[in-house]
């Protein structure tokens, strides 16, 4: 108990207390989780930019994760949370926590939603295109060659999925269509989780 | 601070260059209320940092006072104006009003945006481009709207404005009176109190459904920390005098309560068992491996409690207050028994000691009370017989029920694709080996639906396909009818081998029923796997039909065993009666040989382990259960160490040395079997709700079991097995277990009521000796422990003629609830092609809206310009407020007599054209 205390007490003057405080109030998540993120993540820093308070992780880190490893979006994810300016998906601890609290339990759909469509979307611009349906479902088919659809089958695929979910027939999905598709799905909230 | 007060005489001069084209007259007197105005902030600045808040305050409520009152002015003028305009002045005084709320949120922004960049140059410049931003939006709209209306009334317009200095002055007045006033709450005009308190609100609102928002950590926090220091500062405020104490004080216990429920909510996530155990199991094998430990967990809990439930008042009562063991013969091992009662074969048979314990029904008195606390004993036990199946039946059903609400119409097949497509990965997958199987199912479904899109069937042979299903079905059939008969005819040997007497035989003679109950359930799904190869269904049919028959097979062998029980009890009630005869005329006999003697001398004692007694069938059933749990839970166990720890082992070092590859060969890995393993589940605890009532020490045997499984199995599934190359879903099949499990729970019950309510009890052992039901426990308990008019109205309320109305009442309330959760279901149906016609609808009118839009501007733009033209004589008397004017607004596009219209044709894609349009035409 007393080794608990002494690294809460640590990482308390190496972040300032009111932070993690608002931190436990807007995650709800415990403190010692935010411990264990805090512990993963300076794991992934450099020596010398363990000091520095907001210190960035490159992408390239990031997604040497077991738990991000094998995942196919891991390059969107780290896109979508990333808060840096040059638009190179590194991330600080305060956007590592953002990613942790978004594929976490207590997120709600309208959060967890909200993110998936981001994460599909892959030119930023804030639809699902076809140029983006198809990049998605190449990442779902994995890198094999033989395991891939071919171009037909991918036109028919594309065209059923935007006869779906296209409610306002635009060619494209947008946002609120996103979510409407989404939360009628028994188990998007089930697997759209990440545990450290 | 200074440069606050620039930016708000930047805004204001904004603003009133707007309204210059009408209003020149006013232009003098305001730019020096401005000038003063400006002055007095600056001095105040000096006061400190702290008023910042305030005066911000102060800024956003003079802007929306003078808003107001433009709107004030200018309905005042259109009185004047044709009825036309009626409709007009509604519209703009809504809209100013909404302004105003407008202006708050978006204060609240800049506040933010402030609070953010501590350096003060920077948070100048930003605030004073996103305020430029917003006010040229804002300006732009009414602009519009002003110039709209100057087309219209172009020949009214010079007599209108001759009052309009005045009613400004005033204006402005209070203005200032206002300024001074919100730094003392208790000054507040009540509107004003009203408007601080909805703010408070606003903020409460937007710190609790901060959580929801998708902003980045940072906006969060920093809009968190902003609102909750506005609600601190505030919400003293709005109490007055006592009123206000009381009002901080619950403020204060509401915060600390949230405090206490955010605690306790981290405690009860910490009190989880396995928690980080299933999570490490999800992490590597995917949430369908997981749904089986959750399910396990699950399990677990609902035994605990009716382990509680039997422990706490049944036997612990007896064990301490009833009578002590050796008191009478029913709970005193026969003189016969004796020398071996302690042997450890006989006790893991649950003979001897263990057969005469509280674990075992013939044990208990049938006395009506015990101990100091008139504890009701047997009461106590029917009641917690039937209260175990009822909570059991009310928590599966419950859980149900929730599933099905979170998976809402998951049956629905409308987003069939996008599903696949959104929702198919799995987040949780961290292993290569997972993700790649992942990756070959997803594609396989794609494959799949796309097939099955294209051409809905194409069957190359459907006379073999049939005949090839008839065979496996056939062959099947086969299989169950011979396990049911195996498990029938070793029943009834074993039967014959106990009438012989145990000891004759051979230990697998006396253990042959569950050996062969646990080896068909070990041997016979693989041939059910092996039959269905030869059916070629499709993978997810297949593994429903392989389901439904281990089900099947299950449940048939365990009603042969129940079937020969049912055979064995009523050979057991026959013995009975012969064992009672017997005991008369021993009693007889003996009391024959002492009343001779003597009439008045002691009953002869005789050692309680030499009296006669009954067979006992609900021990002999009590004890089939147990043992038969056991045989199981070893079988379990022994198979997950030999066909998954030892092949695994094997697989591992042999590869070495082997001459073709074991790992990826023929017997590579074991596969963790999650419908196999959720079968054995379900019937493992369906054995436990028939047989708890009859040894009440079964829950606390499955407690132990499935303990000991949770740490056995996820120690198996990391160690030794690979993930599933059929990655399945857990959301599908959770209610596909839960439904199982009612089933199970269903079957299990009908035996234990039909035992309870058909057999009469034995006459010299358990809680209900002497009765003839075991449910005449209530009638006795009625009629001695209840006022007499209870029992009448309980036998009012029992009659049939009631009964069977309420029945009738409760079909139909089932009934009409059904028909309306379809009704609802058509609604819904309807509601979605309403949407959808709607959606089109809105994007036809849309479009055409658009293009009579760019025609009317086209117009306006035409007629603006000739206006201008017409009215750049008047124009040139402005020129010294623009130099004024073009001191700050440099950026503006419009900031020299550029019309606004112009602008506003500029950017056709604005959100105000409608609103043009409509002014315009």
């Amino acid at each position: 108990f007393c080794g608990l205390l002494l690294t809460t007490a640590k990482y308390n003057l190496k972040l300032k207390t009111s932070t993690w405080e608002l931190r436990r109030v807007n995650f709800r998540k415990s403190r010692s989780q935010n411990i264990s993120a805090h512990k993963r993540f300076t794991e992934l820093l450099e020596k010398h930019e363990k000091e520095q308070i907001d210190a960035r992780v490159p992408i390239g880190r990031i997604i040497t994760l077991p738990e991000l490893k094998s995942n196919p979006f891991k390059e969107r994810i780290c896109q979508v949370f990333s808060t840096s300016e040059q638009k190179d998906g590194s991330l600080t601890f305060e956007d590592f926590l953002d990613l942790l609290s978004a594929f976490s339990d207590s997120a709600t759909l309208e959060i967890k939603s909200h993110y998936a469509f981001r994460i599909f979307d892959f030119d930023d611009d804030g639809t699902l295109d076809c140029a983006d349906l198809e990049k998605l479902v190449n990442c779902l088919t994995g890198e094999t060659n033989d395991a891939k659809l071919s171009s037909t089958e991918m036109k028919q695929l594309i065209s059923n999925i935007l006869e779906e979910s296209d409610i306002d027939k635009d060619g494209t999905v947008n946002l609120s269509e996103f979510q409407h598709v989404i939360s009628r799905s028994p188990d998007f909230v089930s697997s759209f989780k990440i545990v450290l | 601070m200074s440069t606050a007060g620039e930016q708000d005489a930047d805004l204001s001069l904004q603003e009133e260059h707007e309204s210059k084209t009408h209003r020149t007259k006013r232009r003098d007197g305001d730019r020096q209320k401005k000038k003063r105005r400006n002055e007095r902030r600056k001095g105040g600045t000096r006061a400190g940092e702290g008023e910042e808040d305030l005066q911000a305050v102060s800024e956003k409520r003079e802007r929306s006072k003078r808003k107001r009152a433009k709107s004030k002015q200018e309905t005042s003028r259109r009185e004047n104006n044709e009825e036309e305009e009626a409709q007009l002045t509604g519209g703009k005084g809504t809209k100013a009003r909404k302004d105003i709320r407008n202006e708050k949120t978006r204060r609240m922004e800049k506040e933010e945006v402030r609070e953010v960049d501590e350096n003060v140059d920077k948070g100048k410049k930003k605030q004073g481009s996103t305020k430029k931003g917003e006010k040229k939006e804002d300006g732009g709209k009414q602009l519009v709207k002003e110039k709209a209306r100057d087309i219209k009334k172009k020949k009214h317009k010079k007599a209108e404005t001759s009052s309009e200095p005045e009613t400004s002055e005033e204006d402005d007045d209070e203005e200032e009176d206002n300024d001074k006033d919100v730094v003392r709450p208790e000054c507040l005009s009540p509107e004003e109190l009203e408007k601080l308190k909805e703010a408070v609100d606003e903020r409460k609102k937007l710190i609790q459904s901060l959580r929801g928002k998708p902003w980045p950590m940072k906006k969060k926090l920093v809009t968190l920390r902003e609102s909750q220091e506005f609600v601190e500062k505030y919400e003293g405020a709005l109490g007055k005098g006592k009123g206000r104490k009381l009002y901080a004080y619950k403020v204060l216990m509401t915060k600390k309560w949230m405090k206490f429920q955010r605690d306790f909510e981290n405690f009860k996530t910490a009190c989880i068992p396995w928690e980080m155990k299933i999570k490490e199991i999800e992490s590597h094998f995917g949430s369908s491996v997981a749904s089986y430990f959750i399910f396990l967990r699950w399990m677990y809990g609902i035994n605990m409690i009716l382990f509680g439930l039997t422990f706490g008042l049944v036997m612990v009562p007896e064990a301490l207050m009833g009578r002590p063991y050796g008191s009478m013969p029913r709970k005193t091992v026969p003189r016969a028994e004796e020398a071996s009662a302690m042997d450890f074969a006989v006790l893991w048979d649950f003979g001897g000691y263990a057969q005469y314990s509280v674990l075992f029904y013939g044990y208990y008195n049938n006395q009506r009370t015990v101990g100091w606390l008139k504890f009701r004993m047997p009461l106590s036990y029917f009641l917690v017989g039937v209260g175990t199946v009822a909570y059991s039946y009310m928590v599966v059903i419950r859980t149900m029920a929730r599933n099905a609400n979170e998976s809402g119409v998951g049956d629905d097949n409308s987003f069939n694709f996008s599903w696949k497509m959104f929702t198919s990965w799995d987040y949780l997958i961290g292993n290569a080996e997972t993700a790649d199987n992942k990756f070959a199912s997803i594609t396989t479904s794609f494959k799949e639906a796309i097939l099955e899109e294209q051409e809905s069937h194409k069957d190359d042979n459907i006379h073999l396909t049939r005949f090839l299903r008839v065979l496996a079905n056939f062959l099947v059939l086969c299989c169950l009818a011979g396990s049911g008969y195996l498990i029938y005819f070793v029943v009834r040997r074993s039967q014959k081998f106990a009438l012989d007497g145990l000891e004759n035989h051979t230990w697998w003679e006396r253990n042959e029923v569950n050996m062969v109950m646990s080896l068909l359930g070990m041997f016979c799904p693989m041939l059910f796997d092996v039959i269905s190869t030869l059916e070629n269904y499709h993978p997810r049919v297949a593994l429903q039909w392989q389901l439904g028959r281990i089900f099947a097979l299950f449940l048939g062998n365990l009603y042969t065993f129940i079937i020969a029980l049912m055979d064995e009890i009523n050979l057991k009630r026959k013995e009975e009666k012969v064992v009672k005869f017997n005991i008369t005329m021993w009693e007889a006999s003996l009391y024959n040989g002492t009343v001779l003697e003597n009439s008045t001398a002691p009953p002869v004692t005789i050692h309680p382990a030499d009296v006669p007694r009954g067979p006992c069938w609900e021990t002999m059933v009590g004890q089939e259960f147990v043992r038969l749990i056991i045989s199981d839970t070893m079988t379990t166990y022994i198979t997950l160490l030999i066909g998954d720890f030892l092949r695994a082992v094997l697989v591992r070092f042999l590869n070495y040395c082997w001459c073709w590859d074991l790992e990826a060969g023929f017997p590579s890995y074991s596969e963790f079997d999650v419908s196999g393993n959720v079968l054995g589940l379900i019937f493992n605890q369906g054995m436990i709700w028939m047989g708890s009532f009859y040894a009440p020490c079964l829950p606390a045997l499955n407690v132990i079991r499935l303990h000991v499984s949770m740490y056995l199995q996820c120690w198996a599934v990391m160690c030794c097995n690979v993930p599933q190359e059929r990655v399945f879903k857990a959301s599908g099949s959770n209610n596909f277990y839960m439904a199982m499990l009612l089933v199970i729970l269903f079957l299990s019950t009908l035996p234990a009521i039909y035992t309870i309510v058909s057999i009469p009890p034995s006459f010299d052992c358990g809680p209900f000796s002497g009765k003839n039901r075991m449910f005449d426990v209530i009638h006795e308990t009625l009629e001695s422990d209840f006022p007499p008019w209870f029992s009448k109205v309980f036998s009012y309320a029992s009659n049939p003629g009631l009964v069977l109305p309420f029945i009738l009442l409760m079909v139909l309330a089932i009934y009409y609830l059904q028909s309306t959760s379809k009704s609802y279901r058509e609604a819904n149906v309807e509601l979605k092609k309403k949407l959808q016609m709607q959606n089109e609808e809105n994007k036809r009118k849309n479009k055409r809206a658009a293009l009579k839009a760019q025609m009317d501007l086209e117009e306006a733009r035409k007629t603006a310009q000739e206006q201008q033209r017409n009215n750049n004589a008047s124009v040139q008397d402005q020129e010294a407020y623009f130099e004024f004017d073009d001191s700050n607004t440099s950026q503006k596009p419009w900031g020299r007599g550029t019309s606004p219209l112009l602008l506003c044709c500029l950017q056709p894609f604005s959100p105000f054209q409608p609103q043009v349009t409509q002014l315009v035409g």
